[in-house]
């Protein structure tokens, strides 16, 4: 702790250290960050190359291969943040990631990242690499965490059994990061000369099965780097090293030479008679206790988790566990309804009532024509002004607390009291992590479904993602019942009522991810569910400030980028089919007439039909969109050059607009209705193509959820006409 | 013979092994989670609608539906409580 000061500070080695973060280009060497989930890899990563990945606190985070780059020395090195995992010897997707990256990758330098608290559990895939390669660099992270347990590591012991470095960090703090920097370096330039293998706790015969094949292996082909981790895998009948070897040996007296060592293994693993798998992970597991034993003292499962287990009794408590949840939910939701009213009347005043008129008079002195100074300030500045007004707010309060219960380790309690649900409709407990991601951004939360295993179930979960409402969503349903379904209550209660209105919608959205699930398990995507396991982290205290300050620059970052790519342009396209006149009416009334009947018969209009057209790249636009169409229906000209015009607008006038475009409160309920049962925003049906890489599917999640929204909207209309 | 899915909250037991019927895509699964042979293992926690169920082995907390964790025998340890 001595000198955690000097650790962070800027002159210590980090006078050498140049954080590349992500740039491209040649580099001396390749680094793989390997380590089981949830011990801090993603830390470890941003740590040393000054990117800021984000980190939670759940299995499986790091679902994509992260690169950046750091130099050091003169040196430049490439680092590669692989998914974590508990094993190198599953077929599993991130699990093969990383291994074919250690594997095949040949980096020069293998960084194993553990937490030092839970050691046992993490050696054993310390043990696996070791079996790969001893150019290893143990980064026993969590420092700090064992500490606080009252858990000691004697460093130089487990060193000197494992034969690598091992160097102690709290990468949240940046302590041990500059040595580990040096150890990097010092294993890349030098390498490691032991080469010794660890696991020897093996019974004869699986061990004379491994012995000799990795014997011919090495006849086989002498270059051939790991045979001994090459031939546990041939007894495990692993396809993809198989593969892997028969596309290496094409020669005629090779590939036969091969066909032998296949068979042999194959003889093998028919004597062996299964316990083989049992053997290695006996081997493994008891040479990590022994180790363990050696170095480690302080008893971590006494009295450290003392504290886990109490919050984990109240938030899965078999009564308690799921209104806690609902109430977080809840509580999330409210806040960010009720706490982006005030910076969202802000930003409205300054770039809607100041702003505006200032740039309006502005093009006026410049004597620009009419057209120019409609279609520059009324059409692209004010859906831009709009959208970052109504967006910013919501989405800057809503993702800090997010990520807070993220960091915390909360989500993964809630896969484990969902997982149950889930199962009932044929899908997978940790589709409640990506669900829950979903209500942040769609795409994320399609790109997180990686963790689920199965095929059928992580097609299952991307399908059914977009029934979490996203933030590009919520200003709609703030606005919509705020305007609509509060007023129909006594003022005192109007907030309220208009918040419970959102978490229906929400609540809602839930269930139809789980009908959904259970209907395409039973139609589409037949079969049962599948195997499930799920690690509950360790609780971690958020890092407060921190998050709610990145957060806050990332998502105002975001939120500007898109409305400038997508409001900006959307601004554009709607003033022009406003202003462009065919035969005696302007394009956009045309489409609007045209979509009048169909809108009407499901209880909605034209209007919201287009918009909903118009809106296929980003669902911020709806509303901004809705607001300037319905200007132009009704013919308000006055505020602005041309038709299809932003009037800055209080709520009051806004209701007063709707309801003169002949909105009722009908119309507001399906509004919510459909925006919640509707296609993907575009970047999400591209992620859904990218990660299902079908048309068909991509086709099937674009399209379900419209025929939901109609359908509901449809029963709504119908119902509401037959009591009215 | 017992198996895992038989513990009682409160218990603790040694695995002995895994049931030859387990399928080799699962077995393999429990072995990289630690689910071996002599290894220590209590219930934590029981998640509201009685599955999944958190399991502490290894200094961490893994859940297991009970029909998977049934594949895992066990011996209960009659003296700690």
């Amino acid at each position: 702790m001595m000198n955690a000061a000097c650790e962070v500070c800027e002159f210590n080695t980090a006078s050498d250290l140049k954080k590349l973060g992500g740039i491209s280009g040649k580099y001396d060497y390749t680094i793989a960050l390997a380590g089981n989930p949830n011990t801090g890899k993603s830390t470890v990563f941003n740590a040393l190359t000054g990117l800021r990945q984000h980190t939670g606190n759940w299995p499986g985070k790091t679902v994509t291969r992260a690169e950046g780059s750091f130099s050091y020395r003169d040196k430049t090195f490439k680092l590669v943040d692989l998914p974590g995992t508990y094993s190198l010897m599953s077929d599993s997707e991130d699990e093969e990631v990383a291994r074919d990256f250690v594997l095949f990758g040949k980096p020069d330098v293998t960084v194993v990242v553990v937490d030092a608290a839970r050691l046992e559990r993490n050696l054993s895939l310390v043990l696996q690499i070791l079996e790969i390669t001893t150019n290893t660099v143990l980064c026993l992270n969590l420092m700090d965490e064992a500490r606080r347990h009252g858990i000691a590591i004697d460093l130089r012991t487990l060193s000197r059994d494992l034969e690598i470095p091992v160097i102690a960090t709290s990468a949240r703090s940046k302590e041990g990061i500059s040595e580990l920097i040096t150890a990097i370096h010092t294993m890349a330039t030098h390498g490691n000369t032991v080469k010794k293998h660890l696991l020897t706790d093996i019974p004869d015969d699986t061990g004379e099965a491994i012995e000799e094949l990795t014997a011919n292996l090495q006849r086989l082909d002498p270059d051939l780097p790991n045979t001994r981790w090459i031939a546990l895998r041939l007894l495990e009948n692993d396809q993809g090293i198989i593969r892997a070897l028969q596309q290496g040996n094409t020669a005629p007296g090779l590939h036969s030479e091969l066909d032998d060592i296949l068979n042999k293994a194959k003889n093998y693993r028919s004597s062996l008679d299964g316990h083989y798998q049992d053997d290695i992970a006996e081997a493994m597991y008891s040479k990590a206790a022994r180790l363990v034993k050696d170095s480690v003292s302080g008893n971590a499962s006494q009295r450290a988790f003392r504290m886990d287990r109490a919050i984990d009794n109240i938030v899965t408590h078999r009564i308690w566990g799921f209104p806690i949840m609902f109430l977080l939910l809840g509580a999330v939701l409210w806040t960010t309804i009720i706490g982006a009213n005030y910076p969202s009347q802000m930003l409205s005043t300054l770039l809607l009532d100041t702003l505006y008129p200032w740039l309006k008079n502005g093009a006026e002195t410049l004597h620009f024509p009419w057209w120019l100074s409609g279609f520059l300030i009324d059409g692209v500045y004010l859906a831009t002004a709009w959208v970052i007004a109504v967006m910013l707010p919501p989405m800057a309060i809503f993702f800090p607390l997010f990520t807070l219960l993220e960091d915390f380790g909360y989500l993964p309690r809630v896969a484990f009291n969902l997982d149950r649900v889930f199962k009932t409709s044929g899908a997978h407990g940790k589709q409640a992590l990506t669900m829950s991601m979903g209500f942040g951004c769609n795409a994320a939360g399609v790109v997180a479904t990686r963790i689920i295993n199965s095929p059928r179930e992580k097609l299952i979960a991307i399908i059914t993602n977009n029934f979490s409402l996203c933030n590009g969503r919520w200003p709609t349903q703030i606005l919509i019942a705020t305007i609509f379904i509060g007023v129909l209550v006594p003022k005192p209660w109007s907030g309220t009522v208009s918040v419970l209105a959102v978490v229906g919608i929400v609540v809602l959205g839930i269930a139809f991810t789980f009908f959904t699930s259970w209907l395409l398990s039973r139609t589409l995507l037949k079969g049962k569910s599948s195997f499930f396991t799920l690690e509950l982290p360790p609780y971690r205290p958020p890092k407060v400030w921190q998050t709610l300050y990145t957060s806050l620059i990332d998502r105002t970052l975001i939120v500007l980028w898109r409305a400038v790519i997508f409001a900006a342009p959307a601004g554009a396209v709607i003033w022009l089919i406003s202003n462009m006149i065919i035969g005696d009416q302007s394009l956009a009334l045309w489409l609007i007439h045209g979509l009048d009947p169909a809108g009407l018969f499901i209880g909605l209009n034209g209007v919201i039909l287009l918009a909903y057209i118009v809106a296929i790249p980003a669902n911020e636009i709806v509303i901004p969109t809705i607001l300037m169409l319905t200007t132009m229906v009704i013919g308000t000209t006055t505020l602005g050059a041309g038709a299809g015009v932003l009037f800055e607008g209080s709520e009051t006038e806004i209701s007063a607009l709707l309801q003169a475009g002949g909105w009722t409160t009908l119309t507001a309920v399906n509004l919510m209705l459909f925006s919640l049962l509707h296609n993907p925003c575009s970047t999400t049906i591209y992620t859904i193509y990218k990660e299902t890489g079908s048309r068909k599917w991509t086709v099937v999640a674009t399209l379900l959820p419209i025929v939901y929204g109609v359908l509901v909207c449809l029963a709504v209309t119908l119902i509401w006409h037959a009591l009215s | 013979m017992k198996h895992l899915g038989l513990l009682q909250k409160g218990e603790t037991a040694v695995i002995s092994g895994i049931l030859h019927n387990c399928p080799a895509e699962i077995r393999q699964r429990l072995l990289d989670l630690g689910f071996v042979k002599g290894t220590r293992v209590r219930i934590e926690n029981i998640s509201p609608l009685k599955d999944p169920v958190a399991y502490r082995i290894h200094h961490t907390q893994i859940s297991l539906r009970r029909e998977d964790a049934s594949y895992i025998e066990i011996e209960i340890n009659e003296n700690e409580e």
